[in-house]
């Protein structure tokens, strides 16, 4: 019973003249003092009992919009339980809400990278899902399950749901795809287009295409030093480093910038919309799949329903069209229809062996040493 | 108890509320901060707890935060002082307005109906390469191509006068607004011509609301983080702008903690000294 219907049958007592009025405030009252006073442990414990609701944090934008429509309000239509969306820039900053929060606050949320999920396992933050439950998850790659796989053996806490990739973006109007194919990721550090290039803020991609930058292997950096400059050189002809995925696609449709790295789907949306934007992935550009984590102390049993139910097939190709980032069913078991395979980054074998993914160990590894050195070099250092 | 007893406590009765609230979300927490400040962080997993002095050494040795800082001051030092020329004409003007002082003081306060955020993020549409000063200097023909305006230092200076010249607009009017009219009057009957009388009695009067709002002003300046992100570069951040990176994009809690505590000591130490020279009534008395 919730709580308005409470208060309707209290008032009903009143006026029936069932209870005093002396009652009736303070059971009114007690009510709000008890409201007032629940601390969040008493979400853990009502998890356990009937769940009204899970909460999803996702990436905001197209992204967000994609699966409130194609798949939250149809899973609150079937089950009644409502999702709770919520947004968050990038992943280091939900990995710092969710460690300062209650175990059960934060149930679901759209990780990117393996790496992330590394990170989510070495702070305790894992769920174990019970798979029977997912039956959707058979028609998922076996190459994205392994990566988790590989990190925690005896269960998983996610289940993956899609994959792109940071290549380079582009204005038409002012770099041709010759000349974007030519120069490939040095695009970034060219004199040319100095006060016109842009960048994420992340520490990863910047070491990634700084690497590329400077013909070495992103999974294994020998030469640091050389990487560095290369991030320096960038940082000096960068107008703005990016911040989000709105932010990106601001910056370039109002061609403030003309050329960055930028995130598949996000470009492919711009592209929807009719701008005269490029994508191009550069060899070895920086492959990631995202996954839907459940963390620890979610209600599991509806955390799985939904997970179910966004990887059905429907479910999950309309999600997918909607943020243009190709879906994790196997395109060699599941019929994907036309619009998928058109999507940049989109694997048609079912082994995304011609991606290029971070090796988490490699990228984790040197997580506290790099994303500082960054913090400086990003302000003139 | 007497009645002396009794009314010494009842001013401590009154405050024990607001202590209350204080205490629970000011002081506890900051004393949660000043703990982590001693913590280390681990490569991978939890931090560990201790007394360790890494992050305060670094803190306080490394050129990098220090350079910040100064930056950070300068910022707010130069936004201070543009607010105090531009709001000091407009308080002026609508403490000797006659009859819609009301009206002007409440189109004083309208920006703060609107979200600080969106406010930043509307020079985007203004000074941008397709916004409304390039679309409309390109259509009179005073340029060809538009001009780069955005991402500088200027711009968040600019972004940072936007949201605090109404706090120091207000704190100049209640100073001007008490200032005896009549003291000009007789200035005037003495021979002091407008400006004279301008400069040798209303301002040194109205001097303790300048500095109040030259305070608030520097303080909210130095502290703030949204401005630089939305209308910086990329050399153009600022101290908050580190403790955010240590907290949320490093994961380093410890590092913030210590961080956001130099900030805080250092700003402290400058409300201090305001404290010492003009007093803290002026300040509550411009809030008010």
């Amino acid at each position: 019973m919730d709580d308005t219907k409470r208060y309707e049958r209290l008032r009903e007592r009143f006026q029936n003249g069932d209870i005093s009025r002396r009652k009736f405030f303070g059971l009114l009252g007690a009510a709000g003092a008890a409201y007032g006073l629940q601390m969040p442990f008493a979400r853990q414990a009502l998890a356990a009992g009937d769940v009204t609701q899970v909460r999803f944090d996702g990436w905001g934008g197209v992204v967000s919009e994609a699966f409130r429509k194609h798949a939250f309000d149809p899973y609150t239509e079937k089950t009644g339980i409502k999702v709770i969306d919520g947004t968050f820039p990038g992943g280091d900053e939900y990995l710092a809400l969710v460690r300062a929060s209650q175990p059960g606050e934060y149930n679901i949320a759209h990780l990117s990278g393996v790496f992330d999920y590394a990170r989510y396992a070495s702070f305790d933050l894992t769920s174990e899902l019970n798979i029977a439950n997912i039956p959707n998850m058979a028609n998922v790659m076996p190459a994205l399950m392994n990566a988790f796989k590989s990190i925690t053996p005896d269960s998983l806490s996610a289940a993956p749901y899609d994959y792109g990739t940071t290549g380079l973006a582009y204005n038409r109007k002012h770099i041709s795809d010759e000349e974007m194919k030519e120069k490939g990721a040095k695009i970034l550090i060219d004199e040319k287009y100095k006060g016109k290039i842009g960048g994420w803020s992340d520490w990863r991609t910047r070491m990634w295409y700084a690497a590329l930058q400077t013909g070495q292997d992103p999974n294994d950096i020998q030469d640091l030093d050389a990487a560095w400059d290369a991030v320096r050189k960038h940082r000096d002809l960068a107008l703005k480093y990016w911040a989000s995925g709105a932010e990106l696609m601001s910056l370039m449709a109002e061609e403030e910038i003309y050329v960055t790295e930028g995130w598949s789907g996000r470009i492919y949306a711009l592209q929807e919309q009719g701008h005269d934007i490029g994508y191009y992935d550069p060899p070895s550009s920086f492959g990631w799949q995202e996954c839907l984590f459940v963390l620890r102390g979610s209600p599991m049993a509806a955390c799985e329903e939904l997970l179910n139910f966004m990887l059905d097939k429907d479910t999950s190709i309309a999600v997918a069209e909607g943020q243009s980032y190709p879906p994790a069913l196997d395109p060699t078991k599941v019929d994907l229809g036309a619009k998928i395979p058109k999507l940049p980054a989109f694997d048609a074998t079912g082994t995304l062996a011609g991606l290029t993914f971070a090796d988490p160990g490699y990228w984790n590894g040197n997580e506290a040493e790099w994303s500082k050195e960054f913090g400086r070099v990003q302000k003139g250092y | 108890m007497s009645i002396e007893q009794r009314e010494a406590r009842q001013p401590w009765i009154l405050l024990t509320p607001a202590l209350t609230a204080i205490s629970l979300l000011l002081i506890v927490p900051l004393m949660f901060i000043v703990v982590y400040s001693f913590w280390l962080k681990s490569a991978v997993g939890a931090d560990t707890p201790g007394f360790y002095l890494d992050n305060w050494t670094e803190v306080l040795t490394d050129r990098f935060y220090r350079d910040i800082l100064l930056n950070t001051l300068k910022i707010a030092a130069i936004t201070t002082v543009a607010c105090a020329l531009l709001g000091y004409p407009a308080a002026y003007f609508i403490s000797r307005s006659k009859g819609n002082k009301m009206i002007l003081l409440l189109l004083l306060m309208l920006p703060f109906w609107i979200s600080y955020i969106i406010r930043t993020m509307s020079w985007i549409n203004i000074l941008g390469v397709s916004g409304a000063l390039n679309s409309a200097m390109i259509h009179v023909g005073l340029i060809d191509e538009p001009i780069q305006m955005l991402y500088n230092q200027t711009t968040v200076i600019l972004g940072l006068v936007h949201f605090l010249l109404p706090f120091m607009v207000l704190n100049i009017f209640v100073s001007l607004d008490g200032i005896d009219t009549n003291l000009e009057d007789a200035a005037s009957s003495l021979g002091a011509t407008r400006w004279q009388g301008f400069l040798q009695v209303t301002l040194p009067l109205s001097l303790p609301g300048l500095a109040a709002g030259g305070l608030l002003c520097f303080v909210l300046a130095a502290g703030t983080y949204i401005t630089p992100v939305i209308l910086g570069g990329p050399p153009d951040a600022m101290f908050a702008n580190l403790v955010y990176e240590a907290i949320i994009r490093q994961l380093n809690w410890p590092l913030g903690s210590a961080l956001s505590l130099l900030l805080l000591i250092v700003l402290g130490v400058l409300v201090l000294i305001y404290n010492r020279y003009l007093g803290m009534a002026q300040l509550a008395k411009g809030l008010g």
